[in-house]
């Protein structure tokens, strides 16, 4: 009997030891976390999570330097899959925002071309000196092209 | 004379449920006459709306093209008498999300004048493309309920190897009796329906199925085609059972093959088609006639004669009812199409539109009872048709886990409402399963959406590295250029350029 408890026991501390240490050694991997996260993001490019990007944030959360919350354009569902991915506690959205596209008040604009340069997902057509307009269909809703226009001739108009 | 053959296949699961067809077809279809105003919704069909092309003040014919198809997917509408266009506005329609749509309205004159277009011929001069464009032109859509544009449903089943043509006159589902009496009046226009559907197909084989419970209408198909005496088409006769006038469970009871989960019934050489289609088709190709008028059931309790009615496209479903003996102090609750996959709706303001098949005025508001937990006593996987476990779909759909209902095939789901009438705790099933199914979509295309953003971001960052690379390389070679030419060239070069008025423009 008593022989029997020492030999499990070892096994137990052998095991254990082996595995605390692979741990400690081998890579974790993460990649594959990494795209899982970043394929349930909204993909919207917004950077409005503090990060530049959808992938930038995926890496951020899977190391654990961000919550899984900075996301406004994915809302409460976006919160509800990561949670559910991570094994994580699902956490009120840090910050919400309504649903929106692009809009260019076209006799306003100059054609100064800071709108195109400053959106990520290539949605703004156009060139120097001539009228800017946006694809709705692509555009993201990031308001990335707000602020740097001059005229102040872009408005943000949330989808019904 | 092709005697009625029993059918091959059999459906899993259905329901016997109470026909209470007999009060609407005693009388022979009642023609309401043109009502003063018209109300034509532009979504009458599966795709996108169709696009007006008159202007309000503007005079139409009877037969004019009112709204014409936008994008690949679509009907025209047809103006269903002559009058004035009066507005184009929202209107309030029965449909599945919101109560109100783009409808063009107008005031009917009372001539009920046609525009001169000439019928063809001989279809059978036609090659099967040309025949196609023809009743694309027709605003011909599935008047079985699911107002699929019929031509886009035939140019794909061209594209397949489609045997069987399937004349679907089963109509399994209660009270609805517009196809019965349609086959008992009008059976030389439908199988001739059948024989152009056929020639444009290029098949040659037809089963017409008739539900076993209507001897009258399988008596006058019986009789037409034995003076047709067209060996190409013969009659099915198919079990009364709900839902057997499915699609799927068509194909399968008439050919016993099995449509594939996620398929369509071309993918086993079947094409089906209602047997009104077939007769829309005949009066288009044979007459000139567009899509402007079908046969509607008005019944229920709550209407005095229940009658079948053939209304122009547009009547507001109050008109129609007025030729039913109006409403009895029972009528309650109105409710477009049928019992089991109908919608209800609120007011009788409501036009007749190309996928109104029955008005059913009910004296009491359906109400199942109150909703208890499920006790997965399994009753509604043993009757649903598509076989599946509704119990656990409704798992799933409470807990929104989506790849779940994936697998579990929630999108084959036919929405037969079989699950709900079974159901010993009242659970609205088919309800949520709509809903489950929309946000499904609603995720799907959430999803291609993001996807196509990240492409977007991803080459855009491309494009601005490679310019970043492009740049630096310019940069490079014209350093290389200058090194090669040596520091006496460059000095020469700085000199000329500080020269005024030598070259530079400053």
């Amino acid at each position: 009997m008593g022989t029997a408890v020492i030999i499990i026991a070892l096994i137990a501390l052998v095991a254990g030891l082996a595995l605390s240490y692979a741990q400690q050694r081998l890579p974790a991997n993460d990649g594959d976390l990494v795209e899982q996260v970043n394929e349930l993001l909204p993909q919207t490019q917004c950077a409005q999570c503090g990060y530049p990007g959808c992938r930038p944030y995926a890496d951020a959360v899977v190391d654990g330097s961000a919550a899984i919350n900075l996301c406004p354009p994915g809302g409460d569902d976006t919160i509800r899959r990561l949670a559910r991915l991570l094994g994580k506690d699902v956490i009120p959205l840090a910050e919400s925002v309504v649903p929106a596209v692009a809009i260019i008040d076209e006799p306003a604009c100059i054609g100064c071309f800071l709108c195109r340069n400053a959106c990520p997902v290539d949605a703004i057509v156009g060139a120097h000196q001539f009228m800017h307009t946006v694809i709705a269909s692509e555009c993201t809703g990031c308001e990335l092209c707000v602020a740097p226009c001059p005229v102040d001739c872009i408005t943000m108009r949330p989808l019904s | 004379m092709s005697a009625p053959t029993y059918d091959l296949g059999k459906l899993h699961g259905g329901l016997r449920l109470p026909a209470h067809k007999n009060a609407s077809t005693a009388e022979p279809i009642k023609n309401v006459p043109v009502p003063a105003q018209l109300i034509l919704p532009i979504e009458q069909h599966v795709g996108e709306p169709a696009q007006p092309v008159v202007g309000i003040g503007d005079r139409v014919l009877k037969g004019q093209l009112v709204a014409e198809p936008d994008g690949e997917m679509g009907a025209p509408i047809h103006a269903s008498s002559s009058g004035t266009i009066v507005a184009i506005e929202r209107w309030p329609v029965s449909r599945r999300h919101g109560d109100k749509a783009p409808c063009i309205i107008i005031e009917c004159d009372g001539k009920d004048e046609a525009i001169a277009d000439a019928p063809i011929e001989d279809y059978r001069s036609l090659a099967s493309a040309d025949l196609l464009l023809r009743i694309l032109d027709g605003g011909i859509v599935g008047l079985g309920g699911a107002v699929f544009p019929t031509a886009q449903k035939l140019m794909q089943a061209r594209t397949c190897e489609t045997e069987f043509l399937i004349l679907n006159g089963v109509e399994c589902e209660p009270y609805i009796s517009c196809d019965d009496v349609l086959m008992r009046e009008r059976a030389p226009a439908i199988l001739g329906g059948a024989q152009i559907l056929m020639h444009a197909l290029n098949i040659d084989t037809c089963y017409v199925a008739v539900e076993s419970d209507k001897p009258e209408a399988i008596a006058c198909l019986a009789e037409v085609l034995g003076e047709l005496d067209d060996p190409r088409i013969v009659l099915k006769q198919v079990p009364t059972i709900y839902p057997s006038g499915g699609e799927d469970q068509l194909v399968q009871l008439v050919t016993n093959r099995e449509v594939p989960s996620g398929g369509l019934p071309t993918d086993v050489g079947c094409l089906v088609q209602n047997v009104g289609t077939a007769a829309a088709v005949a009066d288009w190709i044979l007459r000139g006639e567009p899509l402007i008028s079908r046969v509607t059931t008005i019944t229920g309790d709550g209407v005095a004669e229940p009658v079948n009615v053939r209304a122009r496209i547009g009547t507001t479903i109050e008109e129609a009812i007025q030729y039913a003996g109006g409403y009895t102090d029972r009528a309650k609750h109105l409710v477009i199409g049928g019992p089991m996959t109908g919608k209800s709706v609120t007011t009788d303001e409501v036009p007749l539109v190309k996928a109104s098949n029955c008005v059913l005025v009910l004296a009491e508001t359906p109400s199942a009872g109150d909703e208890l937990s499920c006790i997965r006593c399994g009753d509604c996987a043993a009757v649903c048709p598509v076989q599946l476990l509704p119990q656990q779909l409704f798992w799933y759909t409470c807990a929104d886990d989506e790849k779940k209902l994936r697998e579990f095939g929630l999108l084959d789901c036919i929405e037969c409402g079989c699950c709900d009438l079974v159901c010993p705790s009242h659970i609205p099933l088919t309800a949520d399963f709509r809903m489950a199914k929309g946000r499904i979509r609603e995720l799907a295309d959430e999803k291609a959406r993001a996807e196509r953003a990240r492409k977007r971001f991803e080459a855009r960052n491309d494009r601005l590295e490679r310019e970043l690379l492009e740049r630096e390389a310019e940069l490079d070679r014209q350093k290389e250029s200058a090194k090669a030419a040596g520091p006496a060239a460059i000095a020469e070069i700085l000199k000329r350029k500080q020269k005024p008025g030598n070259g530079d423009p400053e």
